[in-house]
């Protein structure tokens, strides 16, 4: 037996919660997937016309389809094709999470630097996931 | 590292799609991973958060640039980059244990050191690290490159992390994996609001390496690992080339 070396209270926190976020994710994932294939739920974009669809640039595709980016799936879950996005969105949110999780360790324990990283790094993400950020398109 | 390549040289994908799905797929892996390398003590949050605060910032502008290049400059830039990790793949030494005669100002005031029980000869290593300034820094250009190309960017983590850091190998590799699931995670989003993600491609490739993982770890235990180098760095060469070619009108 190999003698295990501790990790620091936040680096088990931040692994503990990202251990069930990924698993809730995936699963999440993988069920609607199966709904989406299974055809229990229309999809938006029906599965036989995708190939017309994914050799375009993203900016075409999404005027063909007439699908609005950012968080307007949220509108559409009940079609088969935008359900998957819960848990891609879980997947990408998660370490959003794990990062909440570990700022008030950080802060009791007097690591205000790490705090702050910590604090700023979730800034960051949260400024992706808003939507706010939009590329230009080719 | 694999998989943008290989799926957006030989399947008929755009660009756009390829890389939103290579960063969901790459992101599943860290995320999958990130656990058990934490609660062992073999990623380090006290060197990833630095690292993954500058990267995962720049992921985004590098997320946001791949996005609004025509597909033509994005293939030409990836073949290049591919073809220059094969490069690296070849000439990059590796230091199990490099030598750090003194940790620098920036990380001993960050606290950026480490103990870690090596399993393989029963002892503990003390690490720490330097040049944390020109480390970080480099995390700028990898973060760029990782958002604009949708590429897991372990091959360039490792070397910046073990060679230039100092950090030990298998805290290297372990904080790298560790790292890709926040630096994609910032790149993933900006696909996914801008509509680059196709779940009918994202899921199954999640899956397909998910699956592959568990059939890949019980044939890699009885490949040799330099095989395992060769057969990588052929398929790489081989996508880069076609990535290249793709990008400037030679093999459409």
């Amino acid at each position: 037996m190999g003698k295990e070396v501790k990790a620091t209270e936040e680096q088990v926190a931040y692994a503990k919660l990202l251990d069930v976020g990924m698993k809730a994710g995936l699963l999440a994932l993988i069920a609607t997937f199966v709904i989406y294939v299974m055809g229990i739920l229309t999809p938006h974009v029906p599965v036989n016309d995708l190939p017309k669809y994914w050799a375009m640039p993203v900016k075409e595709y999404l005027e063909a389809t007439n699908i609005h980016p950012g968080w307007s799936w949220l509108g559409m879950v009940g079609r088969g094709d935008f359900l998957n996005f819960i848990g891609i969105a879980f997947l990408a949110g998660v370490t959003i999470l794990c990062y909440m999780r570990i700022i008030p360790i950080l802060f009791r324990k007097k690591d205000s630097v790490y705090g702050i990283i910590a604090a700023l790094e979730v800034l960051v993400l949260a400024l992706a996931a808003s939507g706010i950020l939009r590329a230009g398109g080719h | 590292m694999l998989f943008v390549p290989i799926i957006g040289g030989f399947f008929p994908f755009h660009i756009d799609f390829v890389r939103g799905a290579g960063l969901l797929v790459a992101l599943s892996g860290a995320l999958a991973a990130g656990p058990g390398l934490l609660k062992k003590g073999m990623a380090d949050l006290r060197l990833a958060l630095p690292v993954a605060l500058i990267a995962s910032a720049c992921a985004i502008v590098g997320a946001m640039l791949g996005l609004a290049l025509p597909a033509k400059v994005v293939n030409t830039a990836l073949g290049a980059t591919i073809l220059g990790i094969v490069a690296i793949m070849f000439m990059a030494k590796k230091s199990e244990y490099p030598e750090v005669k003194q940790a620098d100002a920036l990380s001993t005031a960050l606290r950026i050191n480490g103990i870690y029980h090596e399993v393989s000869t029963g002892h503990e290593v003390n690490w720490k690290i330097h040049r944390t300034p020109q480390g970080l820094a480099t995390f700028i250009l990898i973060g760029v490159m990782a958002g604009m190309f949708g590429l897991g960017a372990g091959w360039a983590n490792v070397p910046v992390l073990n060679l230039m850091m100092g950090a030990p190998l298998k805290v290297s590799v372990a904080t790298s994996k560790f790292l890709l699931s926040i630096t994609d995670t910032s790149a993933a989003w900006i696909y996914v609001n801008n509509g680059a993600v196709l779940p009918m491609m994202v899921v199954p490739s999640i899956i397909g390496i998910m699956m592959g993982s568990i059939v890949g770890v019980k044939i890699l235990a009885k490949t040799k690992p330099a095989a395992v180098r060769y057969i990588v760095i052929v398929m790489l060469l081989f996508a880069g080339l076609r990535a290249l070619l793709k990008g400037l009108g030679i093999w459409n």
